[in-house]
């Protein structure tokens, strides 16, 4: 336990208050005034109308087109399943610089739709929309899927025997099971859309503008650190609001419910109806999450002479001029990096959901569960001026050190790790260990033949998830990556942001190797899966 | 519990390993040999040019791109108690009196400040910025639509606002790029600060109002403007932009004939030469720079005749010394403008941060 905590006060509650208080803070002298004054002003209040209601309405349309698929995934059965599930699975991982870039490819000027049809949209709030489903699709699939695929359909069945109709048996057999499930996801998608700072920040324009965006630019361009200060807090206390619901609907969902082998309840789709509502959850799939990936590696082959790979090829030049480095060696870094990040985040979270499992576990540790979400919802671009600003003293002066990114990229997998270990650790009968313990086995012995065997797979897939995360980590990785170091992400937004064809195309070409890398991660994941990992 | 404390044991294993790890190779840029040059994304030079310098002077020059100009001017600051280098190049006029102010540069006279033309000296008593090359910010324009449709190209701020030029401009942010600050900044010079009150007060902010009636564009960042929405620009044209007006340099006309191929006889994009602002661009020594000696010599170099002779075709920029030449494609292609807008650096340093705001609110909401 100590560990875990020790982690979080110096890499994020430390780093987080440093840049906060250098905003509020003057010639010592703490200055809540600017609270106040911040949020009279007009442009500030219409962030936050803005950073709500989008929420609001991407989480609604996500539900609207994701739920049918959890219920295909959960419920049917049907070929190629484990790959498509990997497939939806990919957007979510994804670095939103790339998934903002697929969408412009897709629906901004000169993109497919503009082609065919003359539709453009990335300047309207339907881009965002829009991508905000395609980045969160997985997260009720994962969720609601994994529970509906354990819910046992005889309960439904027997409710039809006794005459409730068909809409009735769902509603009130199946719906009462799920709604928590619902509720979870609901929350997981409201948190990652009110925080959004990629896609907003390309697809928005200078018109649009979230929470997480207005602070990047009061920090990084505008420069004033109060107001982002302030933006900061609010959204601190939206999101521990956000996560403290979210905290409840986890703990009940965890109680009263008779679950069995999600095997046993898919089956082969029957009748026109379920084929017709397989082929619609299949086409939306098409449309949605795979179009806009298909786009992007048509992008890095659209050469000017051609269908090729020359930007690929120039990825191993480095006369582009954008990095010191030939920006295939992001590749490397990038890959050093999340494993580094994945060991980290492996270990604390490890040890935070160990502590977690434990019976004699108190209200304050509990409330470290909902407290270990937190990187998850503020901003990152806080966190990475943080590490900046407060990590540059001894006997921490690790600024100019590598171990800074994976660290920084460790704070958002942990919480992917506590989530996945948790329900497994948890059902770990504490009386098998004392068994063992009764017979002579040594502590470690004891950890090593029966914790080990069980949460194998379930830390086999903490890690693969939080090493996919990290790879795509972009908000805090862009303030704290050193130049002459880039990821692949932060090298991705560099060549996006500087003109010509052979930059763009080297950025599609990066895209489509990061993207290929996390799906084969993900692919493996799928191998792997254990019963009760179905939180994101 | 046991479980706990065995995970326990490791990580505090694992964590200590890192980070005894990380202290050794922690630390600023403690070698004396090698002088580290913090920039935006634009700096370039020659490499027999650098080459040269690293010659003459011993030192290896490690360059650290820092994002856009604004980006690395913030970013320096916040880190300079422990700065990333030694030298800071590329802020320029407009965002100059953020840098001094937050203590970013220590005193340093250039050998060569004497030759560096007088219009261009600023922080005369303390020498914490040293001028480096300068340019002008000017609308640009797209010479085939104007001649197509018949059309005189505007040449001034208030040729801007006429119904005939009517949703043909695209300009840039004033609050995330430096282009697009310039600008706003040329029309405060050139109308005044028309004051809060606002409706009818006149000033830039009722000019602002009325070319944003006149279907004025925003978008973020100069690369969007330029290569995407202006119809004039080799990437503008691919990327099918509308807009044959655009906020750029006066030397981007030159740059669009340099870098085609093959290189057609008049540049395709003209400027409209009373609509610009003169920006000028500053290094400084660090504050706590690891090789304060190392950073000197590299100040001084950037004023040699060498370096200012090589820098315009690199960045497209005009130096700063006297008798440092011009190229030849500049006065063909983008002469200089001849009375530029200028602000004085106090005057920006009262006015900026209040003008971006009522000019965000006035064009963007």
């Amino acid at each position: 336990m100590a560990v875990p905590v020790a982690f979080f006060a110096v890499f994020f509650a430390y780093p987080v208050a440093a840049i906060v208080a250098r905003g509020l803070k003057t010639d010592g002298q703490w200055r809540s005034g600017r609270i106040a004054d911040v949020l009279t002003q007009s442009d500030i209040r219409h962030v936050l109308w803005f950073t709500t209601w989008q929420a609001l309405a991407s989480t609604a349309l996500t539900l609207l087109i994701a739920l049918p698929g959890a219920y295909v995934f959960a419920r049917f059965d049907f070929r190629g399943k484990q790959v498509l599930r990997a497939v939806v699975t990919v957007p979510f991982v994804l670095p939103t610089v790339v998934v903002g870039t697929a969408f412009l490819a897709l629906v901004g000027r000169g993109g497919l739709l503009d082609e065919l049809w003359g539709v453009r949209l990335d300047t309207t709030v339907w881009a965002i929309l829009l991508a905000h489903v395609f980045f969160n699709y997985a997260v009720v699939v994962r969720t609601v899927g994994g529970l509906w695929s354990q819910l046992d359909p005889r309960q439904e069945e027997a409710a039809r025997m006794l005459g409730a109709s068909r809409f009735a048996a769902w509603r009130k057999v199946t719906l009462p099971a799920l709604s928590p499930a619902v509720a979870a996801a609901a929350l997981m998608v409201f948190l990652f859309t009110f925080t959004s700072f990629g896609v907003v920040q390309i697809l928005g324009g200078p018109t649009f503008s979230t929470l997480e965006v207005e602070i990047y630019r009061q920090t990084s361009q505008i420069f004033d650190l109060a107001t982002a200060a302030v933006l900061t807090l609010i959204q601190f206390a939206a999101v521990g609001a956000i996560l403290a619901v979210h905290a409840g609907t986890v703990r009940r969902r965890e109680t009263a419910l008779r679950l069995v082998a999600p095997e046993t309840t898919a089956r082969r789709p029957r009748g026109a109806g379920q084929w017709a509502l397989l082929g619609g959850v299949l086409a939306s799939v098409a449309v949605l999450l795979v179009l806009p990936l298909g786009v992007l590696v048509q992008r890095s082959l659209d050469t000017p002479g051609g269908h090729g790979f020359a930007y690929y090829r120039a990825l191993a030049s480095d006369d582009g001029g954008a990095f010191l480095v030939a920006p295939v060696t992001a590749i490397g870094t990038s890959l050093e990096y999340a494993l580094a990040a994945t060991a980290i985040a492996v270990v604390i979270g490890g040890l935070a959901a160990a502590a977690l499992t434990r019976r004699d576990a108190g209200r304050l540790v509990r409330g470290f569960d909902a407290l270990l979400m937190l990187p998850l919802g503020v901003s990152a671009v806080t966190v990475g001026f943080g590490f900046l600003v407060a990590l540059d003293e001894p006997p921490l002066d690790l600024r100019s050190s590598w171990i800074l990114v994976p660290l920084a990229q460790a704070l958002v997998g942990v919480p992917f790790v506590v989530r996945t270990m948790l329900p497994v650790l948890r059902a770990v009968d504490g009386r098998l260990r004392e068994a063992a313990a009764v017979l002579g086995a040594s502590p470690w012995r004891v950890w090593r033949e029966v914790d080990l065997p069980m949460v194998r797979r379930a830390l086999l897939i903490a890690a693969g998830f939080a090493f996919a995360v990290s790879l795509g980590e972009f908000g805090a990785t862009v303030f704290i990556a050193r130049p002459d170091n880039p990821t692949l992400p932060v090298a991705v937004a560099r060549l996006l942001g500087r003109a010509g064809d052979l930059n763009y195309g080297q950025a599609m070409a990066l895209s489509t190797i990061l993207m290929v890398v996390c799906a084969v991660a993900l692919l493996l994941l799928e191998r792997v899966r254990t019963d009760r990992t179905g939180e994101f | 519990m046991s479980t706990t404390k065995k995970f326990a044991a490791v990580a505090v294993g694992l964590g200590l390993a890192t980070l005894s790890a990380c202290g050794s190779s922690g630390g600023g840029s403690a070698d004396p040999k090698t002088v580290t040059l913090v920039s935006h994304d634009s700096w370039a030079v020659s490499k027999s040019v650098l080459k040269d310098f690293e010659k003459q002077s011993g030192y290896k020059v490690r360059v650290l791109k820092d994002g856009d100009a604004g980006q690395a001017v913030n970013k320096a600051i916040l880190t300079k108690d422990n700065p990333q280098g030694d030298v800071f190049f590329g802020v320029d006029n407009t965002l100059l009196s953020r840098a001094l102010d937050n203590g970013l540069f220590q005193p340093y006279e250039a050998k060569g400040s004497d030759l560096v033309l007088p219009q261009y000296r600023v922080d005369q008593d303390k020498h914490r910025a040293t001028p480096v090359d300068s340019g002008d910010i000017c609308v640009n324009y797209d010479k085939a639509y104007f001649s197509e449709h018949k059309l005189t190209p505007p040449q001034s701020f208030d040729d801007l606002i006429k119904p005939e030029y009517k949703n043909l401009l695209v300009t840039e942010n004033a609050s995330t790029s430096s282009p697009g600050l310039g600008f706003l900044l040329g029309t405060a010079a050139k109308y005044g600060d028309g004051g809060t009150s606002g409706s009818n007060g006149g000033g830039w902010q009722d000019y602002w109002k009325k070319l944003k009636a006149n279907g004025v564009k925003v978008v973020d960042g100069w690369e969007q403007a330029y290569d995407e929405e202006f119809s004039g620009s080799a990437g503008g044209k691919k990327a099918k932009g509308d807009r044959p007006l655009v906020v750029s340099y006066a030397s981007s006309p030159p740059a669009e004939v340099i870098y085609a191929s093959p290189k057609p006889k008049t540049a395709p994009t003209g400027v409209a030469t009373g609509t610009c602002f003169r920006q000028v661009e500053y290094a400084g020594l660090l504050s706590n720079a690891g090789n304060a000696k190392g950073g000197k010599a590299l100040i001084d170099f950037m004023l040699t005749k060498e370096f200012q002779d090589d820098m315009p075709l690199n960045m497209f920029v005009y130096p700063v010394r006297e008798a440092a030449q011009v190229p030849a494609e500049f006065d063909q292609y983008g002469p200089q403008a001849k009375n530029p807008e200028t602000m004085a650096p106090a005057r920006i340093a009262a006015n900026r941060d209040q003008w971006v705001k009522s000019w965000t609110s006035l064009v963007l909401k």
